[in-house]
């Protein structure tokens, strides 16, 4: 097999991006599967596509319209979530679809060909820049970091938020500096995988983690390592096809999570549990 | 420090009223209670009894009134620092079978208050959390996952956590609902123990009225967000006082006593 494919600049960049969007998304999915708000995670990257979109059609930066479109949606569904008053997935829902609705509102009201926006849509991690790296770079240090920084109050959070915070643990702030997390980490990552396509990087690794390990600390090393290992096998797929990036990851990742479900050693304990039934029952 | 400390009561609310949305959960409350008084609450449900124990640990909002505990006076928002010396076990929940956390690291949760922000627990934090485990009789299942345990089991580890917290202040809301028979009495002679040993302050909410009499040192009897009567268990919990509490004949209320005996 010929690897000199590795010296080039755009393959460098574009490994780097892999590695370091992988590693972010997948922490990030952790707090998704364990809060159970899979849903929020959808409606965020959906917002942040639109953001962009945004973005494009009026001249600025997409990347801000993105980071503000997703912070505006965590902004009305974290309170609604915090307070678990009024099941929250209705309202995620109608938001969901508003975001879809803009995104292709926006792209329709852009002047002359829709190129650029639709590379937003499938991503193209190929076309990453040093710049697309050292954000990259940046959120997934920050996300990383903060998962080091906060480890117990992090773990207490995800349990059960009502009991973090009756013993004295900014429960609450801990919530909305996730949701924060998030939003960074779709804006920065989504421009390699695509707005569509972005939220199953955050959601399969972690996905796949959950079903492999009862320690929280492995659950977050597990997701980070397929995490890459979604990215890089995607990426080396992606060129071995000529097939875009964005969807070869993907694929990998689910691939990835079927393979954890199988080999999944909670799926026994469900299975304990219900010869227990069965034996109770008969 | 203030009036609260000088009488030596832990906990003195006076005429709290506190409100969420539309609906009024307490109508000004008053309730004094002295340093080591085991408290039982009892009502029908929205009485308000939770809503009281929110406010002793501060995550309950007041609308109006005083909450003075340990000598800290409440307002909205400063209760942080106060919670770390309140403990809290709820009601029994449905925790993830494939939840990652064990046993023994939710109960170190309830150092974590304690430890503050960036410091890891260390030997004698874990040594605490041990002892605490120990004394709840659930040192056999410490390296478990918490999702694998039964509701009353979890319940223990909860009240781990609480003593792991080494609170001066014992709030149990209705910790025994959900449970079998069995595991509401074990762990009702567990809270009487865990109370009498640590020489705390406790507050019991609670629907099983047999379990009042052997702990209590006192009963509150609340509904619709006032307190109605209070007093020793044997002079409050008779069937006309029930009959008030409950809107039910006496005569009925008699009957079904009497078969809860039984049973």
């Amino acid at each position: 097999m010929d690897f000199s494919i590795l010296t080039y600049p755009f393959m460098q960049n574009a490994l780097l991006s892999a590695f370091l969007g992988g590693i972010a998304c997948a922490v990030i999915g952790v707090f998704v599967v364990l809060l159970h708000m899979p849903f929020i995670g959808v409606c965020m990257s959906h917002a942040a596509f639109a953001g962009a979109l945004l973005g494009l059609w009026l001249g600025f930066d997409p990347l801000i319209g993105a980071f503000a479109f997703s912070l505006g949606v965590a902004a009305i569904v974290g309170p609604l979530a915090d307070r678990g008053e009024l099941n929250p997935e209705t309202s995620v829902g109608v938001l969901f679809s508003l975001m879809l609705g803009l995104a292709f509102l926006f792209m329709g009201l852009m002047p002359g060909p829709k190129s650029q926006a639709l590379e937003l849509l499938w991503g193209s991690i190929l076309t990453n820049t040093r710049s697309d790296i050292i954000v990259l770079a940046v959120v997934a240090f920050l996300v990383v970091g903060i998962v080091l920084l906060f480890f117990k109050e992090i773990q207490a959070t995800v349990f059960q938020r009502d009991m973090a915070r009756s013993v004295g643990i900014p429960a609450t702030l801990m919530l909305y500096g996730i949701l924060f997390m998030t939003g960074a980490t779709i804006t920065a990552s989504f421009s390699s995988i695509g707005g569509l396509l972005i939220f199953s990087l955050i959601l399969n690794p972690a996905a796949a983690a959950y079903q492999l390990t009862y320690s929280l600390k492995r659950m977050f090393l597990l997701a980070a390592a397929f995490g890459v290992l979604s990215s890089w096998t995607g990426l080396f797929f992606s060129y071995l096809f000529n097939i875009p990036s964005g969807a070869t990851i993907v694929i990998t990742s689910s691939v990835i999570f079927a393979i954890a479900v199988i080999f999944s050693p909670k799926r026994k304990v469900k299975r304990w549990q219900k010869k227990l039934l069965v034996e109770k029952a008969s | 420090m203030n009036a609260g400390s000088l009488h030596n009561y832990s906990i003195d609310i006076e005429n709290a009223v506190v409100s969420y949305r539309e609906d009024v959960a307490l109508r000004g409350v008053s309730l004094k209670v002295k340093s080591g008084e085991f408290v039982g609450i009892i009502g029908p449900n929205g009485a308000g009894k939770t809503t009281l124990l929110t406010i002793v640990n501060g995550m309950g909002r007041l609308l109006h009134g005083q909450v003075s505990v340990l000598g800290y006076t409440l307002t909205n928002g400063n209760g942080h620092s106060l919670r770390k010396k309140v403990g809290y076990v709820a009601q029994a929940q449905t925790i993830d079978p494939r939840m990652p956390i064990s046993v023994r690291e939710v109960a170190m949760i309830g150092r974590y208050g304690r430890l503050g922000l960036f410091r890891r627990p260390g030997k004698h934090d874990w040594e605490i959390v041990d002892t605490a485990l120990d004394m709840v009789g659930m040192t056999h299942l410490a390296r478990r996952p918490i999702g694998h345990l039964s509701g009353g089991e979890q319940q223990r580890v909860a009240i781990a956590r609480c003593l792991a917290q080494e609170p001066e202040i014992f709030l149990l809301d209705e910790p025994t609902a959900s449970l079998d028979w069995k595991a509401k009495t074990d762990i009702l002679e567990l809270v009487k123990r865990i109370h009498d040993a640590r020489k705390l302050t406790t507050l019991f909410v609670t629907h099983d009225l047999s379990a009042l009499p052997i702990a209590c040192d006192r009963v509150v009897l609340m509904k619709d967000g006032l307190i109605r009567d209070e007093g020793s268990p044997g002079d409050l919990l008779t069937d006309v006082k029930l009959g008030q509490l409950y809107d039910m004949p006496v005569a009925e209320v008699e009957k079904r006593r009497g078969a809860a005996a039984l049973a």
